[in-house]
């Protein structure tokens, strides 16, 4: 695996791109696409540069939560359980903000705490009593959204001052601002959520790429009978990456709730669905060994435009989303079943 | 049981083989439960003869709610065994698919008019096209794990998104309600038996696998696909058939739990009918000790599972615990019972046992 891939690296000739890579450039090229056809046929909203940053503030909690989910994927497990945290992250901080006076920074903390303990559990029982993942993180699920509504199941909007603040702050984006219809200039920005996501998806996606750390998930995911024998620590690994999803999905929860700013026991329902879409069409593998966090992140834009294409195309009604949703996530399932099984005829015939 | 005389001479072995059962866990469970139960509430066992609304005498107490309501249950865990094992993943979109086939169901009998004071079709011709189309809808979850090779779950989780928006397409998005009362005895009662109807189907549906399973080959071919797709291909056998037959099954199970659900309210309610019913499924075929990842299977074992989760969710119930918290008292139970079952446990608690012997020889 190694010397295939470093091999064209070195000598500069583009022999064939990993599997890895491949899925994610179908990823982006389609969403490249898809993007440009909208702006071209479809026009109005599509072409303000606002509308395109609009893409990263409505999807950076999904995108963090995404990240967690490829980890996890990465390694051949799965983790049903974010949705469910985001939602339960969301209630405790607004309850603490809200009804106990508490601050900003502590609650943020308590976001943290919460997706780190899910992690942990998770983590421990899939690991090392290697309990199936799916039914732990099912489990999680069902905890997280149980607990949500024993906290408190009346949902509200949080008036909390200094998380209004932070919530409302915006980071403008140079050179990308518009002209509204006053004639002033109007900045286009991101929220600071988006910050945060794209801090993420760097840190992980070169911790997968450059370290050690990182590339013994592949292994993992890829064969965990080889990968005990080249000496990787397949358990710890295993719980790392549980570890990280549920760390994430803390973090996840909090910017989601930087963005919605209330609470209810039904934030955030189906995210773990959206999350795993996503991840999918960004060409992660669930069997494992294959995935590019990157490319996780054009999944959750693919999944976004998607909807917002739908919508502006005049099909209102409440169904055609999730018809094609699910109609695209068809379509990238079978592309790259296609892809990977012709890929596997043409190694097979060149030995 | 003869096997608890002959082990009475050698109590060691007794122990350990009845752990090493895979009905154990879920029976003991079972018990475990039931006994929880009656030392908190005995009277709950009194099973009453009631009237019902329509002023027939009907049977009704605690034992009869669980094995009423976990018919849907135990039905979707008969297809779901067979899922896992087959393809060694599970269909999670078994719920949605529950939502499609009563909503094609309801479209059927009322036709274009959502109040209709007869039926348009005769509930049999409904529930044949609703069968058949969730047996379709099967088809294509096996046709994308077969044949385009995705792993079941998310080939399932197209279905899982697109399922409820296609139900509430097919009628609409109104919401039919059927007035006729012999539409109700499905999920209800027939008049002058006091069982609930749906306890006889999901018998009727037990029955039927239970002989399938005797007389064909059918738990064979399922387990040698599951265990070596490629051994069991070059002995012979077509495993893209085989798990798409799967998937077709576990589509007809998921008709006739649709029947059931849609016949029980009389109406259909896209969000919400069956919602997280497929997670109770997998669960059930989890807790019956069959392995996710396929291969062997004990249906009776997963059937089992399906009345435990039904058992703990109506003793829940019967404590007041609100329908939304619910999940997190269950979540605890679920983990408690897979910590107890795996490998990895149950191997450091045999080996705790002799320890234990040894020190009270010493």
């Amino acid at each position: 695996m190694a010397k295939t891939s470093s091999a064209p690296k070195q000598g500069g000739a583009k022999k064939s791109l990993n599997d890895t890579s491949l899925l994610m450039l179908i990823t982006v090229v389609v969403f490249v696409v898809m993007y440009l056809g909208a702006m071209l046929i479809l026009k109005g909203g599509f072409l303000k540069p606002q509308a395109f940053l609009n893409l990263f503030n409505d999807n950076a909690s999904l995108i963090i939560l995404s990240c967690g989910m490829s980890l996890v994927m990465i390694t051949g497990g799965i983790d049903i359980s974010v949705g469910g945290v985001t939602a339960l992250v969301c209630m405790c901080c607004a309850v603490y903000l809200d009804k106990m006076g508490g601050n900003v920074a502590v609650s943020a903390l308590l976001a943290l705490a919460i997706g780190l303990g899910f992690g942990l559990v998770q983590g421990f029982l899939v690991a090392y009593l290697e309990i199936q993942p799916f039914i732990v993180t099912l489990a999680g699920m069902f905890f997280a959204k149980g607990m949500t509504t024993i906290v408190n199941s009346e949902p509200f909007n949080v008036a909390h001052e200094g998380f209004k603040a932070l919530s409302g702050t915006r980071v403008n984006v140079p050179g990308m601002g518009t002209v509204n219809k006053l004639g002033e200039y109007v900045n286009a920005y991101v929220e600071i959520g988006v910050v945060v996501a794209l801090v993420v998806v760097i840190l992980m996606f070169c911790m997968l790429r450059w370290t050690k750390f990182g590339r013994s998930f592949y292994a993992v995911g890829g064969n965990s009978q080889s990968a005990l024998m080249l000496g990787i620590n397949v358990k710890r690994t295993k719980f790392m990456s549980h570890l990280l999803c549920g760390l994430l999905a803390g973090v996840g929860g909090f910017v989601y709730f930087l963005h919605v700013a209330s609470c209810a026991p039904s934030h955030a329902s189906g995210a773990e669905m959206n999350a795993i879409a996503s991840s999918i069409i960004g060409g992660t593998l669930l069997t494992g060994g294959v995935g590019n966090i990157v490319g996780t992140m054009f999944g959750v834009l693919s999944l976004s435009t998607i909807k917002n294409i739908v919508s502006s195309a005049g099909l209102g009604e409440a169904w055609w989303t999730g018809i094609t949703t699910a109609a695209m996530l068809c379509l990238f399932l079978v592309i790259q079943s296609v892809v990977m099984s012709v890929r596997k005829k043409k190694q097979l015939g060149v030995k | 049981m003869g096997t608890n005389k002959v082990s009475k001479s050698k109590e060691g072995s007794l122990l350990s083989r009845m752990t090493r059962n895979q009905m154990f866990i879920p029976l003991a469970a079972l018990a475990a439960l039931l006994l929880f139960n009656l030392i908190l509430d005995p009277s709950s066992f009194a099973i009453t003869m009631d009237e019902n609304s329509a002023g027939n005498p009907v049977l009704s107490g605690f034992l009869i709610n669980i094995l009423d309501n976990g018919s849907e249950l135990a039905i979707l865990a008969i297809g779901m065994t067979l899922v896992t094992a087959a393809s060694g993943g599970q269909d999670i979109s078994v719920g949605a698919a529950i939502a499609i086939s009563g909503s094609v169901l309801l479209r059927v009998l009322c036709g274009s008019n959502t109040r209709p004071e007869t039926l348009q079709a005769p509930i049999l011709v409904a529930f044949l096209v609703a069968f058949v189309v969730a047996m379709l809808f099967g088809a294509f979850n096996g046709v994308l794990v077969a044949v385009f090779r995705i792993q079941p779950m998310v080939a399932t989780l197209i279905l899982y998104t697109a399922g409820r928006s296609i139900a509430s397409w097919v009628n609409n998005n109104e919401l039919p309600i059927i007035g006729e009362p012999s539409f109700g005895y499905f999920g209800g009662f027939i008049p002058g038996i006091p069982v609930p109807t749906p306890i006889f189907i999901a018998i009727l549906c037990l029955v039927a696998i239970w002989l399938v399973l005797k007389f064909t080959n059918l738990r064979l071919y399922t387990q040698s696909v599951g265990i070596n797709e490629n051994s069991a291909k070059l002995n012979g056998l077509n495993p893209t058939f085989i798990k798409i037959l799967s998937f077709v099954i576990l589509g007809a199970c998921v008709g006739v739990a649709a029947l059931i659900k849609v016949s029980r309210l009389a109406t259909i309610n896209y969000g919400v009918i069956a919602k997280d019913i497929e997670m109770d499924a997998i669960l059930a075929v989890a807790l019956g000790g069959n392995a996710l990842s396929g291969g062997k299977f004990n249906m009776a074992a997963s059937v089992v599972g399906a009345y435990v989760i039904q058992c703990l969710t109506t003793t829940l119930y019967k404590f007041k615990v609100p329908s939304t918290a619910l999940p997190a008292y269950k979540a605890v139970v679920v983990i408690l019972l897979v910590v107890l079952s795996s490998p990895v446990v149950r191997a450091k608690l045999s080996a705790l046992a002799p320890q234990a012997k040894r020190k009270e020889a010493a």
